[in-house]
């Protein structure tokens, strides 16, 4: 048995995955057609068609209910984590269906990173055991590696000073801003290509705003970031390309300065210059 | 107005006041005439020493042996079973099916326990020809599973659903990720589970019909044996005033022991909002 492989604990090639190394697997794009996506009965998502370009920054923006959230959930496969809720149409991660039989619904997350609207650490694990919560939960014991790929990721969203003294504090210590970017260290633990964020900064106060979003700018070079956004400075700011989706429908996407400033639609308009929404 | 008001407010809490004295008034007295008539028994005989024949005051301890092995052996049934139950009812069960074997759960809980003697009466008992230790352990057993059931669902019920989302999100399989949600609310479940123990150890009727009881110290799986609650129920309603002073000492003894329990429960459950925060 080769030694590589030892940490893997269900045999699922997650630790063949991760003998790829930091920063060894660059983002990957995503193609979404003709997505429909329902709670029940309820359809929550018409038809998106939709390309991600890798290591890019893509904005998700509308108004609330408007299926952005879903959007990003069917991404990662944790919509179908909600009793009754479907999905038809296709995901393309690398030009494999997510959806496919080729891969099931956790290799997709260990692939796909995902960071929430409130900062979720677990509050029973310490700080560093938080950053590499995926790899221990999925098997991996080696120590030092371990302690290793937390220093890493730590030191990736700017936390380390911040935490070196105290790795073995709960990470529910932390201040809100900390962790966030204690959560967004643990999706970058696992080695993701896609890091899907969902409203990360709504819960936040400016300056922690204004890290995680100089952050944001920083993790495309290594991955594929696609952020939900309440806010329309931010996806300004932040987004390479940006989305506009109204109920349930993706009315327009493109370069976010072309979004801002020279909409084609005028629903799109409509919404970025306040008036509705 | 205000006096009125101020009244209204001195009368109530003025009633609630008599409602609790008039609670506390036999619970008092049933401690006190316990710890009075049952203390003198109390002895290193009772403890050491078998039951003696009437008027040769002796000892109790094959009783306090029984009850310990009964507890003991039902514990090892009651409690993964019901914690596997609870865990399945919380984190698998949202389909038909759990939520009837919730329903039933609960309907058990306020089963009266001398049904669960029955059963155990008819399924054991009666094909093996007698009373055994491992009747009134099958009878101890089953009463508890609902009980630890329940307890353990509510208590992961408790768990915030982030956690569950923040470890699927990182491709941790479906039983990991339970596991991590029953470490969350390991107090709780412990919780149940003690106070699940300490609720079977005074059973009385489910015993009477499947250990029998017995004067002599533990000699066999598949024979009758001796308990503190069927001593109380033997001896308390015999002539002789030996037996009687016992009866006291073995109903101090169960007092003592489900005080210990509820004791530890109670430091179990403050270091948990302790940390809880």
């Amino acid at each position: 048995m080769p030694v590589g492989s030892r940490d893997s604990g269900d045999g699922s090639g997650f630790a063949a995955l991760n003998e790829l190394g930091p920063g060894a697997s660059p983002g990957a794009g995503i193609e979404i057609k003709r997505l429909c996506a329902f709670y029940g009965r309820k359809q929550a998502l018409y038809d998106i068609d939709l390309r991600i370009p890798p290591n890019q920054v893509t904005a998700m923006i509308g108004p609330s209910g408007c299926g952005k959230s879903t959007l990003i959930r069917c991404i990662n496969r944790m919509h179908e984590m909600i009793p009754d809720a479907s999905v038809s149409g296709q995901i393309l991660l690398h030009g494999v269906d997510v959806y496919g039989g080729s891969m099931d619904a956790t290799d997709v997350r260990r692939r796909i990173g995902m960071v929430f609207q409130k900062p979720n650490p677990f509050p029973n694990m310490s700080i560093s055991d938080n950053v590499v919560a995926g790899l221990k939960l999925n098997g991996v014991r080696d120590k030092g590696r371990l302690h290793q790929r937390a220093k890493e990721c730590l030191e990736k969203v700017y936390l380390w000073d911040e935490v070196k003294d105290e790795l073995k504090r709960s990470g529910a210590s932390l201040s809100g801003g900390q962790q966030q970017r204690l959560c967004i260290a643990r999706a970058l633990a696992i080695e993701p290509e896609v890091i899907l964020m969902d409203e990360p900064c709504s819960a936040l106060d400016p300056t922690a705003t204004a890290k995680i979003e100089e952050l944001i700018a920083e993790l495309k070079t290594q991955y594929t970031v696609v952020i939900v956004t309440h806010n329309m400075q931010q996806a300004s700011r932040v987004a390479d390309h940006t989305a506009f989706m109204y109920l349930g429908k993706l009315i327009e996407y493109g370069e976010t300065a072309m979004i801002f400033e020279r909409p084609r639609e005028e629903l799109t308009e409509r919404y970025i210059t306040g008036k509705f929404g | 107005m205000t006096s009125r008001r101020a009244l209204k407010d001195r009368i109530l809490i003025g009633l609630t006041f008599v409602c609790v004295v008039i609670a506390i008034v036999p619970l008092a007295t049933i401690l006190y005439y316990v710890t009075v008539r049952g203390l003198p028994a109390i002895s290193l005989e009772f403890f050491t020493k078998v039951t003696p024949p009437p008027s040769v005051a002796e000892g109790m301890g094959n009783a306090v042996q029984g009850t310990l092995l009964l507890v003991g052996l039902a514990t090892c049934i009651g409690i993964p079973f019901g914690v596997l139950s609870g865990v399945y009812i919380s984190e698998y069960g949202k389909n038909l099916f759990g939520r009837t074997v919730r329903f039933f759960g609960d309907v058990l809980v306020g089963n009266p326990s001398i049904v669960f003697g029955l059963l155990v009466a008819i399924v054991i008992v009666s094909p093996t020809h007698g009373y055994s230790v491992v009747a009134g352990s099958v009878a101890l057993g089953t009463l508890m599973i609902p009980i630890v059931t329940v307890a353990t669902a509510e208590a992961l019920k408790m768990v915030p659903n982030s956690i569950r989302e923040a470890s699927t999100a990182l491709g941790v399989r479906k039983w990991r990720t339970s596991l991590l949600v029953v470490s969350n609310a390991k107090s709780g479940v412990a919780t149940g589970a003690l106070l699940a123990t300490a609720r079977i150890m005074g059973e009385t009727a489910p015993l009477l019909l499947t250990a029998g009881s017995s004067t002599l110290w533990y000699n066999g799986l598949w024979r009758p044996v001796a308990s503190l609650p069927s001593y109380i129920y033997l001896f308390g309603i015999s002539p002789f005033p030996d037996w009687i002073t016992l009866a006291w000492g073995a109903a101090f003894i169960l007092i003592v022991i489900v005080m210990g329990i509820n004791i530890t429960v109670r430091m179990l459950t403050r270091r948990r909002s302790d940390a809880g925060g």
